[in-house]
């Protein structure tokens, strides 16, 4: 579903992104983990076609991100709050993102019916602006708002960051129920090693830009990851 | 402490990253802050010759006389522009300052304020050309004291007036009261006034009011600064109850519905982009200086159209050059949705319409001024509607200054990059227009002028997917660049 080709970023010749090949399937829920500064972001970004590479290139479903806009329909993404619109209350920026994605507002509502749980009654109805949420409440508005119009790609920046334990609990269960659909590629980027593992089936590791670790998920994955980062 | 606050306050200036990215800018405004120094300072040695010899008054007792317009107007300046010492408090507060200490270098940093300053560039060449004009040295020195202490309570009401949200206009709507009663001579309350700045300067005991009113206003202003130093008060940003609006009327304009509805939201809920409104309403009465035969430059016909242009076109000229920018604080997700550029484009562009068309009739007023000032302001709107909406979106596509929606400080500050291109691009918005109206003027007649401002007006409108294309070829190329200079916080 999405290839990774030659790809390099430098910025005033530091090189933060240096992927030679890697290769994610379809239906797969993908992990990235790595320190600060290891390149995960940047790597979202370019798949998302929110930074330029140096050299290489991207392709979703085929389609090179940085030529056509194709991938746009099929691709959902919640990296940090920029991807939220301040003003607007969380009924509003789900309708928005709806309109966007073809989809009118009992298509959204029903959507949403299905979090409620997610949500613990401070999301909707809230007489508040995004911006006057809490970061916690910020996060959940994103994360479920990547869902609407049922893409094929999903990407994640570090969504547990920020929940509380209880929602943490309830996004690995989203993100298990989405892994179950084989239409959907999820690909999550994490500081937390343990729920990284429980919903990833396959878990690549960025030092410096570069891949170092490419583990399919088993009962040792937690181990070898914590060895890989005592070091 | 003071040392660390002086250093802090050093790095945050040169480490800004406005300063760095807009040194043309800053060196553009320090011109003229030079050249309004040194406006006021001619102007002090100036006024004291016109009045006396033109005029045959005595110079301090006119001068007094217009104190209270020139302080209110001072107030009202101050409210506008200056900022407010608070912004980098909050990571301090957790370290071993006295709270004390916070509030006093916060206020001390007032002190050396453009705002206050300049005054003296009026001030002080003034008070010396009374004093070789034989005025008594004592006397001019305890004016000046009173005067230093007024402005300084300027300063402070200005701090306190603005953490409340409405006094400001409470006070602005007494002032154009009193300036229109006057004006129409129905009561004057310089007669009340004068005698008390000239009391400043005759009787020495008189100059203790205003110190005393500076003394109380730094004692009110420090007092709520330092009970309000904390996270959930002072600092907080407030938030009220808001209700969810679906706007499903205008989803008769389609998929351009979808982006409507929200730069309307955008425009309603967030302080930065209402004052784009408040502008285009104050647009609307810059006609009255041309029209109505005020300033004796502006009365020739080209001029006309020139504002009509302002009248017709606040909102659209001040909507306009920040689009894409209005939408710089979630452009990434904007970036990664699969938004057709045309549908964003045309909604910007509908809003500016629809503002143009709002304007031009409550124009209407100006039929007073004859039939020939209105079909001025018609053939602007329609010049404003084909031309200018493009103009200023292609010039604003340009612009990458990220704008903070939330807070209204910098509305007049940044008047955005000036950069070659928008300037460029501003040739057409007003000087085109004028020119067309000359042609024809002195051509033919006034009609012929006005027909070919209409005519290239309506030419606009053919042009607009043209332009629409060009937009969307900036926003394209611009795409990565754009992103990253949005997501430099100032």
């Amino acid at each position: 579903m999405i290839a990774v080709q030659n790809l390099t970023k430098t910025y005033t010749g530091k090189t933060v992104l240096n992927i030679d090949h890697l290769e994610i399937q379809k239906g797969n829920s993908f992990g990235l983990v790595g320190n600060n500064g290891a390149g995960k972001t940047t790597l979202f970004s370019a798949l998302l076609d929110l930074i330029q590479p140096t050299s290489g290139h991207i392709k979703n479903n085929g389609i090179k991100v940085s030529e056509s806009e194709e991938w746009k329909s099929n691709t959902s993404a919640f990296i940090d709050e920029t991807f939220l619109i301040g003003y607007l209350t969380a009924e509003e920026y789900f309708y928005f993102i709806g309109e966007l994605r073809g989809q009118n507002k009992a298509d959204v509502d029903r959507l949403l019916s299905g979090f409620e749980d997610f949500f613990h009654g401070e999301i909707l109805g809230q007489k508040k602006y995004l911006r006057d949420l809490s970061k916690g409440n910020q996060k959940k508005v994103g994360i479920i708002a990547t869902l609407i119009g049922n893409p094929e790609v999903i990407v994640l920046d570090e969504p547990f960051a920020n929940l509380d334990p209880t929602t943490q609990i309830r996004l690995k269960k989203i993100i298990k129920d989405l892994t179950a659909n084989p239409d959907v590629t999820i690909l999550v980027s994490s500081h937390d090693l343990m729920h990284v593992t429980e919903v990833c089936e396959r878990i690549v590791v960025l030092d410096k830009g570069e891949v170092v670790k490419d583990i399919k998920t088993s009962q040792k994955t937690l181990k070898e990851l914590e060895e890989h980062f005592n070091k | 402490m003071w040392k660390h606050f002086i250093t802090l306050q050093w790095k945050s200036f040169w480490r800004s990253a406005s300063l760095t990215s807009g040194l043309f800018m800053k060196i553009f405004m320090g011109f003229w802050a030079l050249w309004l120094a040194f406006m006021s300072a001619v102007g002090g040695v100036a006024i004291f010759k016109l009045i006396k010899e033109h005029f045959e008054l005595d110079p301090l007792e006119t001068i007094n006389k217009f104190l209270i317009y020139w302080l209110a107007f001072d107030l009202i300046f101050r409210y506008a522009l200056q900022k407010m010492p608070v912004i980098n408090i909050k990571p301090l507060l957790t370290l071993p300052f006295h709270k004390n200490k916070i509030v006093s270098f916060a206020f001390g940093k007032t002190l050396f304020s453009f705002f206050n300053i300049i005054h003296a560039f009026f001030f002080v060449p003034f008070s010396i050309t009374l004093i070789r004009n034989g005025y008594p040295i004592t006397n001019v020195l305890l004016w000046n004291l009173g005067l230093i202490a007024l402005v300084y309570g300027n300063n402070f009401l200005n701090i306190i007036l603005n953490k409340k949200d409405n006094l400001i206009f409470l006070i602005g709507g007494i002032l154009v009261l009193l300036g229109g009663l006057h004006y129409f001579g129905y009561f004057d309350i310089s007669v009340y006034t004068g005698p008390f700045f000239q009391g400043l300067y005759d009787t020495s005991i008189i100059t203790l009011i205003p110190i005393i009113i500076l003394l109380i206003l730094i004692g009110i202003s420090f007092r709520s600064f330092s009970k309000d130093l904390y996270l959930d008060a002072g600092l907080a940003t407030k938030s009220k109850d808001v209700q969810t609006e679906n706007l499903d009327w205008l989803n008769r304009f389609g998929k351009t519905a979808t982006f409507l509805k929200n730069d309307i939201k955008l425009i309603k809920r967030n302080k930065r982009a209402r004052s784009t409104v408040m502008v285009s309403i104050l647009f609307l009465f810059y006609g009255l200086l041309f029209f109505t035969g005020a300033i004796e430059t502006y009365n020739g016909p080209v001029w006309r159209i020139f504002a009509a242009i302002f009248v017709t076109g606040g909102f659209l000229l001040s909507f306009g050059q920040f689009v894409p920018s209005w939408d710089s604080s979630y452009y990434p997700l904007m970036m990664s949705q699969n938004i057709k550029y045309k549908e964003y484009l045309s909604s910007k562009w509908w809003l500016m319409v629809i503002a143009t068309l709002l304007s031009t009739v409550l124009a209407s007023g100006y039929l007073y001024f004859g039939w020939e000032v209105y079909v001025a302001i018609l053939v602007a709107a329609i010049y404003n509607m084909g031309v200018n909406s493009h103009v200023v979106l292609w010039a604003g596509a340009y612009v990458k200054t990220p704008i903070d929606l939330t807070s209204n400080r910098k509305a007049f500050g940044d008047r955005q990059a000036f950069n070659a291109k928008t300037l460029l691009l501003s040739l057409p918005k007003m000087a085109l227009p004028m020119i067309l109206y000359a042609i024809g003027y002195y051509a033919y007649s006034p009609y012929a002028g006005y027909a070919l401002v209409a005519i290239a007006g309506m030419a606009g409108f053919a042009l607009r997917d043209k332009v629409f294309d060009i937009i969307e070829n900036i926003y394209k190329s611009e795409k990565y660049k754009t992103i990253s200079a949005y997501k430099q916080k100032k």
